[in-house]
C-alpha cells in the first residue's frame, strides 16, 4: 500500500499548488483592469473623489503581494469581499449572494449526475459489447449529433415540446428555498433533461470507446479463448480494468456539467451560481465573478482529483508508468 | 510515422497519380455523410461571402414592423427592432462564421508554433510552456473566458484574442504530442547534423508529418470556438448588437418560443447544422488518415 498512498498524497499535493496558481490568475483580474474601470462602474457619480474612494475600497492603493494575502485568507473562510452593486448603508456580501444559489447549482448538477451517470455507463457498454449492430449505429449517429448541438438548441427544442406543444413541463425554473422536494424536481426536470442529453452523448461515446479499448486487449482474448462464458469474462476480467477509464470518463464529464450548467441556468431562469456569474460578467461586477469562478475552478480540480484517486488505487499499474 | 507527404501538404507530387487526381478519387468515394457535410460547408460559405447580394434588407435596417409574422415581406417574420430574420441570418454566417475562423486560425497559429518549437527544443522552454499550459487548462474555458471578459469587456477584437489563448492550449497539447514522435526521427537528426535552422526544421521536416492530425482537429477546434462564441453571445457577453450573430439573435428573440413560436430556432440550428456537418467530414477525413497510415 506504501507506495499508492505516496502517490495519492503527491496528486494531493499537485491539486493544492494548481488550486494556489488558479487563485492567483483569478486574483490577478483585478489587477488587470482597465484604468478608467471606476469611472465606467460608478457612471454618473463618478468624481475624482469617489474614484479614489472606490480604488481604495477595492484596495487598489495597496501592493499586490500584500492584497493577495489579505484576499486569500478572507477567501479560506468563505468571506469574498462585497458586491460592487453594494452602496453605503446597503451591504450586499457576495457569500450571501453566491450561499443559496450554489445549493440550487448543486441540486441541480447531482440531480443530472444520479440521471445520466448510469444511463450513459449502460449504453456505452451495450454499444461496445454489440459492436456494429443497428443499436450500436443508431445511438452512434445520435449521439454524434447531439455532441454537435449547442446546449441552449437542445434547451429550446426541449422546451419547445414538453413546455410549449405538450404542456407537460413548466418552461422556467423559478426554484424557491422553501419548495417541497417534488414540486423541485417538477420544475428541474427540463434542464435536468437538456444537460442530461448533452452529457449521456459525451460519456456514452467515450466509455464505449474505452471497453473497446479494453476488449480488444491479449488478456481478455485469453479469457475467451479459454472458453469461460461471455458474461464472466465481462464481470471477472474486463470489469475490474475498466474502472479507471470509467471513473476518468465520468469525471471529465462531470466536469463538462459545470460549463453546461451556466448556458443552461441562463435558458431556464435557473437561480443558481452560472446565471449570477453571467449577470456579474454583464455588470463587470469583478468580485462575483471572481468568487465563482474560484468555486468553479475548485470543483473542476477536486473531480479530477478524485477521478486520479479512484484510478490510482483501483488500478496500481498507473504507478508504473510503461 | 512515414516521410510520405499526406495529401493535404505542399509540393506533395507521388509517383503514380497527381495530388489532384487522387483527391478527386478520394472524394468520389467519400460517404453520404461527408458529402452531406461538404455541401453544408460550402452553401455556409457562399451565404458567408456573398451576404449583401442575397439579403433582401440591409443588417440593422430596422425598417419593418416588430415581431412581424413569417410570410409577406419578411420571409422569416422580423426580430424586436423589426429586422427582417432573414437578411440577420444570412449576416450572422458571415459575421459568427468569420469571427470564429480567425479566431480558430489564430488559435493553431499560437498553439501550433508553440507545441512544435518545445518538442523540437525541449529543456526548460518545454517544461515552462507545458506547466503554463496545465495551469491555463486547471479552469474550465468557458469559465476563463467569462472571468477574462468582465475583466477586458466584450468587444470582438477581446473575444477573438481571449478565446484564441485558450483555445491554442488544446492545440498546444496536440501539436506538441504529435510533434515529439516525428522529432526523434532520424531524417530530422540528419536535417539538424547538415546545419538547418529551427525554424527550417520545423516547417520542412516536423510540419508536414504532423499535418493530418492538425487538420482534422482544426475542424473539431473550430465546432469547439463556434460553439463557445455562440454560448457566449447567447449569453449576452460575447458579440455585442448591431453586429447580427446567431448566438445573440436566439437570446434577442427566445421569449417568442413561449408562444409556440420556432423563429428563435432558427439560428440556433443554423449553428447546430454548420457543426454537424464539420463533425461528419472531421470524422471521415480521420478514418481516412488513419487508414492511410494502417497500409504502412
Amino acid at each position: 500500500m506504501h507506495p499508492i498512498v505516496r502517490t495519492v498524497f503527491q496528486r494531493l499535493a499537485l491539486s493544492f499548488v494548481t488550486l494556489f496558481i488558479v487563485s492567483i490568475v483569478i486574483f490577478s483580474a483585478v489587477t488587470m483592469l482597465p484604468g478608467d474601470f471606476a469611472k465606467s462602474i460608478l457612471g454618473q457619480a463618478a468624481t475624482p473623489d469617489t474614484v479614489k474612494a472606490f480604488q481604495k475600497e477595492i484596495g487598489l492603493d495597496k501592493p499586490p503581494v500584500t492584497r493577495y494575502i489579505e484576499w486569500i485568507q478572507r477567501v479560506a473562510v468563505g468571506n469574498f469581499g462585497e458586491s460592487f452593486a453594494s452602496r453605503v448603508g446597503y451591504r450586499r456580501a457576495v457569500a450571501d449572494i453566491i450561499g443559496p444559489r450554489l445549493k440550487n447549482t448543486l441540486f441541480l448538477a447531482v440531480l443530472t449526475a444520479l440521471i445520466a451517470v448510469p444511463l450513459a455507463l449502460l449504453l456505452g457498454v451495450l454499444a461496445a459489447l454489440y459492436r456494429n449492430s443497428w443499436f450500436d449505429r443508431t445511438v452512434n449517429a445520435l449521439t454524434l449529433t447531439t455532441i454537435s448541438f449547442p446546449e441552449f438548441f437542445v434547451a429550446y427544442m426541449l422546451m419547445l415540446f414538453f413546455a410549449v406543444n405538450w404542456h407537460i413541463l413548466p418552461s422556467l425554473s423559478n426554484v424557491t428555498p422553501e419548495m417541497e422536494l417534488g414540486e423541485r424536481l417538477y420544475r428541474c426536470a427540463l434542464p435536468s433533461l437538456t444537460l442530461t442529453l448533452v452529457i449521456v452523448a459525451h460519456m456514452m461515446r467515450m466509455t464505449r470507446a474505452a471497453i473497446i479499448n479494453l476488449m480488444a486487449s491479449p488478456f481478455i482474448e485469453m479469457a475467451r479463448l479459454k472458453g469461460i462464458p461471455p458474461m464472466k469474462v465481462i464481470t471477472k476480467h474486463a470489469l475490474p480494468n475498466a474502472w479507471a477509464p470509467i471513473v476518468n470518463v465520468i469525471a471529465f464529464n462531470l466536469a463538462y456539467l459545470i460549463v453546461g450548467v451556466v448556458i443552461v441556468e441562463k435558458v431556464f431562469v435557473y437561480p443558481g451560481v452560472g446565471q449570477l456569474m453571467v449577470d456579474g460578467v454583464t455588470s463587470r461586477d469583478i468580485p462575483v465573478v471572481q468568487a465563482c469562478a474560484l468555486i468553479f475552478a475548485a470543483t473542476y480540480i477536486l473531480l479530477n482529483l478524485i477521478a486520479d484517486i479512484i484510478s490510482i488505487t483501483t488500478n496500481p499499474r498507473i504507478l508504473h508508468p510503461r | 510515422m512515414t516521410t510520405e507527404a499526406p495529401p493535404l501538404a505542399r509540393n506533395a507530387v507521388s509517383p503514380r497519380k497527381t495530388r489532384l487526381g487522387s483527391a478527386l478519387n478520394e472524394f468520389g468515394k467519400a460517404p453520404v455523410t461527408a458529402w452531406f457535410g461538404i455541401i453544408v460547408i460550402l452553401a455556409y460559405l457562399f451565404v458567408a461571402v456573398f451576404a449583401p447580394w442575397i439579403a433582401p434588407f440591409r443588417e440593422s435596417d430596422t425598417s419593418g414592423p416588430p415581431y412581424a409574422p413569417w410570410g409577406g415581406d419578411y420571409l422569416l417574420g422580423t426580430d424586436q427592432l423589426g429586422r427582417d430574420m432573414l437578411t440577420r441570418l444570412i449576416y450572422g454566417a458571415r459575421n459568427t462564421i468569420g469571427i470564429a475562423l480567425v479566431t480558430t486560425l489564430l488559435s493553431f497559429t499560437v498553439g501550433g508554433v508553440l507545441g512544435i518549437l518545445t518538442a523540437v527544443r525541449g529543456g526548460w522552454i518545454d517544461q515552462l510552456a507545458s506547466r503554463f499550459v496545465d495551469v491555463l487548462m486547471a479552469i474550465p474555458s468557458l469559465i476563463f473566458a467569462l472571468m477574462l471578459l468582465s475583466v477586458f469587456g466584450s468587444t470582438i477584437l477581446n473575444i477573438i484574442i481571449i478565446i484564441a489563448i485558450l483555445d491554442a492550449t488544446r492545440v498546444f497539447r496536440l501539436a506538441r504530442a504529435v510533434a515529439m514522435n516525428v522529432a526523434v526521427m532520424d531524417y530530422v537528426e540528419a536535417a539538424r547534423l547538415r546545419g538547418e535552422g529551427l525554424a527550417w526544421i520545423m516547417r520542412r521536416e516536423i510540419l508536414p508529418n504532423v499535418m493530418p492530425p492538425l487538420v482534422a482537429e482544426f475542424g473539431l477546434r473550430f465546432c469547439f470556438v463556434f460553439l463557445t462564441i455562440s454560448a457566449l453571445s447567447f449569453l449576452g457577453v460575447g458579440i455585442q448588437p448591431p453586429t447580427a450573430d446567431w448566438g445573440s439573435m436566439v437570446r434577442e428573440n427566445s421569449t417568442l418560443i413561449t408562444y409556440g413560436n420556432i423563429t428563435p430556432l432558427l439560428p440556433a440550428g443554423a449553428i447546430a447544422l454548420l457543426t454537424v456537418g464539420v463533425n461528419f467530414v472531421v470524422d471521415w477525413f480521420l478514418h481516412k488518415t488513419s487508414g492511410l497510415r494502417d497500409e504502412h
